[in-house]
């Protein structure tokens, strides 16, 4: 079902870039001739929430949820929030998540219990295809933490038929020129890792 | 061709600037913000952020009455501010095209309720265009003012959160201008005194005949033949989801959804067994089918509440319904106030107590949940100092004692905030009113408003100061604080709530989002003792590790509100 249709979930928490991850890819898809549908949602506090965005690209694109179960890759740039949202994923996708673990206001405050350790249990029991990338770590590193949603977009780049080159000038369109050479650095840095 | 990823409120921006309209004007509300921010890109176009939704429909209207094309955007609930220009510019009707825009929220991602607006189309007497992608709203802006113009009415285009905020391809077209005929003396046509609006609602019914007809054969409303006996009549993003799991039925794809294509739809359904309806919320479109005599599923299968996604619709296949999978119990990360938010330091003194707090529209309404519980009530923009008002006279009664507070922000107030005000003065109620000035209209993404001197143009304009308006009011006692001074605002605050006496207290720091970030604070762990005062403040920058505070430097905006709360000054 769907083979023509490639679908990526973004998740992460509200403040952490996730909507311009999409942008950019849902960009990156039409400059390659998809027909694209990228949904998200947005509103109330903007940052600290659990934030989703929906990407699918194809020669036919209808809904632009993307149904349980059906997602080729999942995105995330927090570790419990891969976990919320891994029922989206296939059986055999592919999930890249931040191996950084952020807990939730409930849990900060004590109003809620809750083992983080549970996290990479559960995802390394539920998932075939799972790649840890420490992002913000490298993020952080090169100079600026915030550019760990481009790392983790030059990582999945390596899964995706587009060249480098595509999503290096949609980056330039999107981020403001002051940060430009860093997301540029970021996205490369995070294509490499990859091979290494 | 060129083409652009474009979200349906960037789309409908650009059928407003393709179809040459020349005024439009809202109030900011998830999700029908971006509309006018889009739209100010377009030099051509004046725009404004009205204070409310009532003045934007009745400056839009306005226009159009001038002989421009015109459009008003708001969310669903806008509508209900607004409704009383809406119903009597059908009477009315146009000179250049009007279109009312409303962004209808099924899920309530960001608002207080579910209304289903296309029964304001059938209420109000005005025909209703539901798009189902971007291309879709972007050619049904300018197909609405060909219409209202051909039929000299306004019309409804209706819009919900997945059509607003998803972006889909579109292909662009040039600006066409559209020769401005100017404001004409027609007082009979302008002006609804009851003799005159007794001949303008007969009109209207003649010509929501004629509508009738044109929406019989509007090519929107579409026929598309599958090769299954079962034909799914659907409208808006629920048409998208339809197609998505049912490949093989044949589809009705209803876009004008008032007046309703009856004889179109008499027409296909009459020649199928097996009819289902997939729509959001309210059952608009089956009831109307059903009303022509004939069966069909739909509500009962699919819920009258929350929005609807392709897993959803698979209960009309499976025997039996298959619940969604649902993960193992995780705790929920809820939206939550910013880092360095100002809005916690007020919090921050309310928090945990026996005060009554009426709260109103914004950010600011999250105060009601963990850790701070300082807020009790939230329904309609304004609400919040009039409901105090009705409590307070019971509480006068019975003796209750309890101090009454009500918060409302700075957009809020000039939305719909004044008024009640004045009230408050008037019947002399002695309320604590808060007025959190942040200087912007924070939870839509930061819009200009009445208090910070800037049009949505960009240009400057006269700053009108919630303190001036509070006084001017007849308030004798009014505040001006800064709310990171938490230790400072402690004393003032704690007196005031003793003293229980009217007074307007306006807690003012920018949004953080406003602001440059200062660097992040830092736990000096030797000195931390564990005590948890921090935590309290609620500050999604701070969390708790190894039994000491710990700050994340990706979150911490740098605003020195925990050095305020701690005991022990082991943050710097």
């Amino acid at each position: 079902m769907n083979k023509e249709i490639t679908n990526i979930l973004i998740c992460g928490i509200g403040g952490q870039g996730i909507l311009l991850f999409s942008d950019i890819l849902g960009e990156v898809a039409m400059e390659n001739g998809f027909l694209v549908k990228k949904s998200e949602v947005k509103g109330m506090a903007q940052r600290g929430g659990s934030v989703i965005s929906h990407l699918r690209f194809g020669k036919e694109v209808y809904s632009p949820l993307i149904p349980l179960k059906e997602a080729d890759f999942l995105v995330s740039m927090e570790k419990l929030e891969a976990l919320r949202y891994l029922d989206y994923l296939k059986e055999d996708g592919i999930l890249i998540t931040d191996n950084f673990y952020m807990p939730p206001l409930p849990v900060l405050v004590g109003e809620v219990e809750f083992e983080s350790h549970t996290i990479d249990k559960n995802l390394k029991e539920k998932v075939k295809n799972l790649y840890y990338l420490p992002a913000q770590k490298i993020a952080k590193e090169l100079g600026d933490i915030r550019i760990s949603n481009i790392i983790l977009l030059g990582f999945l780049s390596n899964f995706l038929p587009f060249k480098i080159d595509d999503y290096l000038k949609v980056i330039e369109r999107n981020v403001k020129k002051e940060y430009l050479e860093l997301n540029k650095k970021a996205f490369l840095k995070g294509r490499e890792i990859f091979s290494q | 061709m060129k083409r652009a990823l474009l979200s349906g409120n960037e789309a409908v921006a650009r059928g407003a600037y393709e179809g040459g309209c020349l005024v439009a004007a809202a109030y900011p509300g998830t999700p029908s913000t971006e509309i006018l921010e889009e739209i100010s890109k377009y030099k051509e176009i004046y725009c404004e952020w009205s204070v409310n939704e009532k003045v934007a429909l009745e400056v839009a209207l306005g226009a159009a009455l001038a002989g421009a094309r015109a459009l008003c955007a708001m969310k669903h609930v806008g509508l209900n501010v607004a409704a009383d220009p809406l119903f009597s510019s059908a009477y009315i009707g146009v000179q250049g095209g009007f279109i009312i825009v409303t962004c209808d929220d099924p899920g309530m991602h960001s608002s207080q309720n579910e209304q289903d607006n296309r029964f304001y189309g059938l209420f109000a007497k005005i025909p209703v265009l539901c798009p189902s992608d971007s291309q879709e709203a972007k050619d049904l802006v300018i197909k609405a003012f060909e219409i209202s113009e051909e039929f000299d009415i306004p019309v409804i285009l209706r819009m919900t959160t997945r059509v607003s905020h998803c972006k889909s391809v579109v292909n662009l077209g040039e600006r066409r201008e559209k020769e401005i005929k100017g404001y004409k003396k027609d007082v009979s046509k302008t002006n609804l005194l009851p003799q005159f609006a007794k001949r303008r609602h007969i009109l209207l019914e003649e010509k929501l005949e004629k509508l009738k007809e044109y929406s019989n054969n509007f090519p929107y409303n579409r026929f598309e033949e599958g090769k299954s006996d079962l034909l799914v009549i659907a409208d808006g993003v629920a048409y998208q989801y339809a197609k998505e799991v049912f490949k093989d039925a044949s589809f009705l794809k209803l876009t004008m959804v008032y007046p309703f294509p009856d004889k179109l739809v008499s027409s296909i359904c009459q020649k199928y067994k097996e009819i289902i309806v997939v729509e959001e919320v309210e059952p608009f479109i089956e009831l109307m089918v059903k009303s022509l005599g004939f069966k069909v599923k739909g509500k009962g299968y699919l819920p009258k509440f929350d929005e609807l996604n392709p897993d959803r619709l698979k209960v009309f296949i499976k025997k039996e319904e298959e619940k969604e999978k649902k993960s193992d119990e995780l705790p929920r990360r809820p939206p939550v106030l910013c880092p360095g938010c100002p809005h916690i330091g007020t919090f921050y003194l309310l928090q945990k107590k026996d005060y009554i707090i009426t709260g109103d529209i914004g950010c600011y309404t999250l105060g009601a949940l963990a850790p701070h519980y300082a807020m009790d009530t939230c329904v309609c923009m304004g609400a919040s100092i009039t409901l105090a008002q009705g409590i307070e006279k019971v509480n006068k009664r019975i003796n209750d004692q309890r101090p009454i507070i009500s918060i409302i922000g700075d957009s809020t107030f000039f939305h719909m905030g004044v008024p009640g005000l004045l009230n408050m003065v008037y019947n002399k109620s002695d309320i604590i009113l808060f007025i959190l000035d942040n200087e912007t209209t924070g939870m839509t993404g930061h819009q200009d408003h009445p208090g910070t001197g800037r049009t949505l143009m960009k240009e400057e304009t006269k700053k009108i100061l919630p303190e001036d308006i509070a006084r001017a009011c007849g308030i004798e006692k009014v505040y001006v604080l800064n709310p990171y001074k938490i230790r400072e605002n402690k004393k003032i605050i704690d007196k005031l709530l003793k003293e229980k006496k009217q007074a307007v207290v306006i807690m003012r720091e920018p949004c953080i989002f406003l602001k440059k970030r200062e660097k992040p604070k830092e736990i000096d762990i030797e000195l931390c003792t564990g005590c948890k005062l921090c935590i309290k403040l609620g500050c999604p920058a701070i969390s708790y590790e190894d039994n000491k505070a710990k700050i994340n430097e990706n979150f911490c905006v740098g605003c020195g509100m925990c050095i305020e709360v701690c005991p022990k000054g082991a943050i710097k």
